[in-house]
């Protein structure tokens, strides 16, 4: 499975909604996943892939990772991927 | 009903092993927090935190008490000590009969759990202490202080996480108001600051790594402190009768749940537990001259809580001051509250603020009086003392001076 296909799958049982309905440009927002699902999410998210997440719920937007939709978060995480594997 | 009063007050923090010392650092402005010091910290992500540095329990307590004192109750006996010291009052006869001790804790003893989930899950060991259990639970602290000094009256444990130790103290105010207690020993105490126990909060990703700068557009999040604050809580006749030294009166109170939140906090929630304090107090808000903030440093926190003051206190709200002193000692969890009376007390009996220290930027959304950086003199005559925890469960103490 890819990256993109499992962090879907990630933020669509967070959603408590199909894969399918998950599109590359929905927000958290849209996709009804508030501060506490992020959080959530974040921490699948660093299980899954082995990687550590740089985010404060604090003020995500000083966060060095995007999450203003689908795309950018996934590609947030394909970058964190490369970068700390090692 | 009865007045009450505080006629001794105690406490460990980061800022002090006793009350002196701490209202010292307030006045100062000094901060407690730095590197934490413990057994696998380099597995943390937060690293730091406002640590009791140089209490050791070695020659304070005995084998046989060492072994049944998580650290939570050894700060708890130390400041009980110095409260009850400094307020004169022995416990005997029906007095002793019916005054006892309402502690606050979120966690009770986390270190004794740690440590021996770390000796039977990590080095395997099939056996553990057989003082675990009254070692690590949450009322150990209150048996140990009515043990310690004969208070065989109502004696219990209270937790609401953040606001464990104000709910514990609103009870205390409640049995000696209305005519149950004579006196009550209250406060509490919190000592989460072990691998286990910062881990847990690492997760909600709220911790600050660096800094607690609470109002500060630039805040980053919270950090933890450990100690206790305890309290003498009397009768004000049965003060007054024995020549007591009066530390400042309790005026009221009052409790509320956002009822809506996990984690979240809600600005009515807390709006509702202010006013409800000055309802029961009987005063006016352009009476209240300082708050002692909630002030956790995070931006659900600040921005919320603010907005509840200015809510409450409408036009007010810019005249008041309101500090967070988590910046100096952290932010003691079940026991914050307790120590933050400490700040209340100066306040009314020393004219001297407290401030919110490593405050950088104003936030136009905490566009309240927040006493930056440096204490200040002032007079005030009423005071409140915010706690509002995680699970949205409010707790606001009003105080006077006598």
């Amino acid at each position: 499975m890819s990256v993109q296909d499992k962090v879907i799958e990630i933020i669509a049982e967070q959603a408590v909604l199909e894969p399918g309905d998950v599109t590359m440009d929905s927000t958290l927002e849209d996709l009804g996943i508030d501060s506490l699902g992020l959080v959530e999410s974040i921490f699948a998210i660093e299980e899954e892939f082995d990687i550590s997440v740089p985010f404060n719920a604090n003020d995500p937007s000083e966060s060095d990772f995007d999450i203003s939709n689908v795309q950018s978060i996934i590609a947030g995480i394909e970058k964190l991927i490369a970068d700390q594997k090692d | 009903m009865y007045r009450v009063v505080i006629t001794g007050a105690g406490s460990v923090n980061a800022l002090g092993h006793d009350v002196p010392d701490t209202l010292e650092a307030m006045r100062e402005g000094r901060c407690g927090i730095g590197a934490l010091d413990f057994q696998d910290v380099e597995r943390l992500s937060i690293q730091i935190g406002g640590q009791v540095r140089g209490f050791e329990a070695e020659g304070r307590y005995n084998r046989q008490q060492m072994s049944l004192y998580d650290r939570f109750t050894q700060f708890t006996l130390a400041a009980a000590k110095e409260a009850i010291e400094q307020s004169g009052l022995t416990f005997s006869g029906d007095e002793a009969a019916k005054s006892g001790v309402v502690l606050g804790t979120a966690g009770g003893g986390v270190s004794t759990w740690d440590a021996n989930y770390r000796s039977v899950y990590e080095e395997g060991k099939n056996r553990v202490h057989p003082f675990v259990v009254p070692k690590l639970m949450n009322n150990a602290a209150a048996s140990h202080v009515s043990m310690e000094h004969n208070l065989k009256g109502p004696s219990f444990t209270v937790s609401t996480a953040c606001a464990s130790s104000n709910h514990a103290m609103a009870q205390a105010f409640q049995m000696v108001r209305s005519g149950m207690a004579p006196a009550m020993i209250t406060g509490g105490s919190e000592s989460m600051l072990c691998f286990g126990g910062v881990k847990a909060w690492e997760g909600l990703r709220v911790m600050s790594k660096d800094v607690c700068r609470p109002f500060s557009a630039n805040r980053n999040g919270m950090v933890q402190g450990e100690g206790a604050g305890i309290f003498v809580f009397e009768e004000y006749e049965h003060a007054r009768k024995r020549g007591a030294d009066i530390l400042c009166e309790v005026i009221g109170f009052a409790m509320s749940s956002d009822a809506s939140d996990i984690v979240m906090p809600s600005k009515n929630g807390a709006a509702r537990a202010m006013a409800g304090a000055l309802a029961d107090a009987k005063v006016n808000r352009d009476q209240v001259g300082y708050i002692n903030a909630h002030g956790t440093g995070t931006a659900a926190n600040d921005k919320s809580e603010c907005a509840a003051v200015a809510d409450v206190f409408g036009p007010h709200a810019d005249k008041l001051m309101i500090s967070s002193t988590k910046s100096m000692h952290g932010h003691l969890i079940g026991g914050t509250g307790a120590v933050e009376l400490l700040a209340c007390i100066m306040a009314l009996r020393d004219g001297i603020i407290a401030p919110t220290i490593g405050y950088e930027k104003p936030d136009p959304e905490c566009a309240l009086d927040v006493v930056p950086n440096d204490a200040r003199e002032a007079k005030v005559d009423v005071v409140l003392s915010n706690a509002f925890a995680f699970g949205g469960m409010n707790a606001v103490l009003a105080l006077a001076r006598v």
